[in-house]
């Protein structure tokens, strides 16, 4: 019983593929699993605005929606009625073209990610040889399509904050790709599919997770860090800082393609999530032994809900950062770290079993955090502001 | 096309000679450093399509020699938009054809 | 052959004529990545996977990215009065145009006898880790010290020279209440400022 809700989803789809002929099979079974993505997040989306916007309005001591349906929760209906019949504006001298292409290449570069991400056991698009490899190319492109939006709509609020945006996006993605250089360390392979079954056995009913381990708990705190900053979210939202640059990069947008940022920025922060938990929380395995009885993609989606409320409550909590800052904090302070992260996981393989390895990896990673972190990001980080002006 | 292999040899001489003609042509320097880049990609595209149909992609060899160039490219951009900058901070102008004098 | 590498090509050589014609240079670089993307469309249909998706990491993600950001701190996305094609264009296109008769012909004499192992190559990621690691450890190194030379040294040549001269980086001269201005992401900011007033 358990084993049929387990694969549920895969029995429905090879069920559903066994009334068609044999060559049609194939792209057939691809479509609909494109297409259950393509349906599934954007409902995740929509979920998550309503949590969102009421755990927020919790954290700032106020009630958050409450008008639309029993509690507010259907709030993102009315919100997706009014993008879709809005009208949609285009500044006079925007870039026409550019303009109308840069949130579609957005979308669907984020949507790209999740072919290769597993979401359960047997519950994976394609399971690539590279596939960490094309997640990271598909993050890539993103960056292309914010500096389109910034650039075509002829607004300086719009150019400064896609700026500002490309700039965080690139210096926060080399540490999101270091810290995940770790895993492919100790795996010894890109396929997302593998990374999870490495991370699948039990010992005392407690699972071998990557972040259980000195470098993976480094790695997945430096990563949780540039993830947040590669999806442009508080603390790291300056591109679109309301108090200094209006709405930054999407600033002309309106209606239905403002929609589609918004979309894409959500949608983004679930593949982060996901990777994430693939990578480091065991993706779709039980957090015990004793609960492998409930299906795997529930503990999937799980994972993906509870990092969803940890970008919430960070949202909720922490203050902006200074453009300045942002960038001492990613070439200073998470760039040598992941660095020496990937020292410490080589010498964590080649110290053998054994509670040695522990000490010793554990007390670089503490030093390297004091002094890196304590004593070198001291001084630098609430100095006074300092300005320098076009000579 | 008789040979598999010879359709994208004369795609990556097309794109070749695509580029070459825009680093030869334009003024801007950002544009000619585009159009080297293009021939850089051009030349990776025969080592692997070279790597492909050649007796033993095993060895890797011409994966490896594209790859290595992949690298090399993303440094030489780097370095070469540099210049730009600091060039066009000095001169300001970043039109190659103005750049005609020595003495800075 | 077949119809999918024709339309791939069609792409790749539609980007790279665009990035080479088009007058405005934000539209040239994006056309520029249209050609990247094609190409590693290319390279991926060639079995050639790792390779395919570095190159979009390292050309779309990266060196378009440099270009984008160079352009528009040298002023370049508005287009110059006096014509984007230097004046001596019709010798570069003959020289293009004679070097890729030159190619051509030669990729059609040598047709018959290009080498055509139709066998799939059976490549993992594994292998070309195990190659980097053994067979070409040494050019990984090499690169790996290029990779950090690299960006030093552009960051050097494109660093603001100071106006005044007294003003050493890293020194703050007299009456300058600056203290982290020697950093990165400070200097970053005020030079697209500063290129913006100009």
């Amino acid at each position: 019983m358990t084993e049929r809700l387990d694969q549920i989803f895969v029995v429905l789809k090879h069920w559903l593929l066994g009334y068609l002929p044999e060559s049609w099979q194939t792209p057939v079974g691809v479509v609909i699993s494109v297409v259950c993505i393509i349906g599934l997040y954007p409902a995740l989306f929509a979920i998550t605005t309503v949590l969102e916007r009421k755990g927020v309005g919790r954290i700032q001591n106020r009630l958050g929606p409450n008008r639309v349906g029993p509690y507010g929760i259907l709030q993102p209906m009315a919100d997706g009625i009014k993008s879709l019949t809005k009208e949609d504006i285009v500044p006079t001298s925007a870039d026409a073209v550019v303009h109308f292409l840069a949130p579609i290449i957005l979308v669907v570069t984020v949507f790209m990610g999740f072919a290769v991400l597993p979401m359960g056991r047997n519950m994976v698009l394609v399971d690539m040889d590279a596939g960490l490899l094309f997640y990271f190319a598909m993050g890539a492109s993103t960056e292309l399509s914010v500096f389109m939006a910034g650039w075509s709509s002829r607004n300086k609020y719009s150019l400064l904050g896609a700026m500002r945006a490309v700039a965080q996006m690139i210096s926060y993605e080399v540490a999101l790709l270091l810290s995940s250089v770790v895993i492919v360390m100790m795996t010894g392979s890109l396929s997302l599919v593998k990374i999870v079954e490495a991370q699948n056995h039990y010992s005392y009913g407690l699972p071998h997770w990557f972040i259980f381990t000195p470098w993976g708990f480094a790695a997945f705190i430096m990563y949780a860090i540039a993830g947040t900053a590669e999806t442009n979210r508080s603390p790291f939202d300056l591109p679109e800082g309301e108090s200094e640059l209006v709405a930054g990069y999407h600033t002309e947008y309106s209606g239905f393609k403002f929609a589609l940022f918004f979309l894409g920025e959500y949608v983004a922060m679930f593949s982060i999530s996901g990777l994430g938990s693939t990578l480091f929380l065991g993706g779709w395995m039980a957090p015990f032994a004793a609960l492998q009885f409930i299906p795997s993609w529930i503990w999937f989606f799980g994972k993906l809900f509870v990092s969803m409320g940890v970008f919430i409550w960070v949202r909720g909590t922490l203050p902006r950062l200074r453009q300045d800052q942002l960038m001492n904090f990613a070439w200073k302070f998470v760039l040598p770290m992941c660095l020496l992260n990937l020292f410490v996981a080589a010498l964590w393989r080649f110290m053998g079993d054994g509670w040695l390895r522990w000490v010793v990896c554990s007390a670089i990673l503490i030093l390297a955090y004091v002094s890196i972190g304590r004593e070198g990001m001291r001084r630098k980080q609430f100095g006074p502001r300092s300005y320098r002006y076009a000579e | 096309m008789p040979n598999p292999l010879s359709g994208y040899l004369i795609v990556a001489a097309l794109i070749f000679a695509i580029g070459l003609a825009g680093a030869l042509t334009r003024r801007n320097a950002i544009m000619v450093l585009i159009g080297i880049e293009l021939m850089l990609n051009a030349a990776n595209l025969n080592l692997i399509a070279f790597w492909r149909y050649g007796p033993h992609p095993e060895l890797l060899t011409g994966m490896m020699f594209a790859i290595f160039s992949i690298a090399v490219a993303a440094a030489e951009a780097a370095v070469g938009l540099g210049l730009v900058i600091s060039i066009y901070r000095h001169a300001k102008t970043s039109d190659v054809e103005q750049m005609n004098r020595m003495k800075g | 052959m077949g119809l999918v590498f024709y339309l791939i090509s069609a792409f790749a050589v539609g980007g790279a004529l665009a990035a080479v014609l088009l007058k405005n240079l934000v539209h040239a670089a994006l056309a520029l990545t249209i050609a990247f993307f094609g190409l590693a469309l290319l390279f991926l249909r060639l079995d050639a996977q790792f390779a395919g998706f570095a190159q979009i990491l390292v050309y779309v993600g990266a060196v378009a990215i440099l270009v984008v950001f160079a352009i528009l701190l040298t002023k370049g996305s508005e287009v110059p009065k006096d014509g984007v094609f230097s004046k001596s264009w019709l010798a570069g296109l003959a020289i293009s145009a004679g070097v890729f008769a030159v190619l051509a012909w030669a990729v059609m004499q040598a047709a018959p006898s290009l080498p055509n192992e139709s066998a799939v190559p059976s490549v993992s990621v594994n292998d070309i880790g195990n190659a980097l690691m053994s067979r070409y450890v040494l050019p990984l190194e090499i690169i790996a010290v290029l990779l950090t030379a690299a960006p030093l040294g552009a960051v050097i040549v494109a660093m603001h020279e100071k106006a005044g001269k007294q003003e050493k980086l890293g020194a703050p001269g007299p009456g300058s209440p600056r203290t982290s201005s020697g950093s990165w992401g400070g200097d970053f900011v005020s030079e697209t400022w500063e290129t913006r007033k100009n």
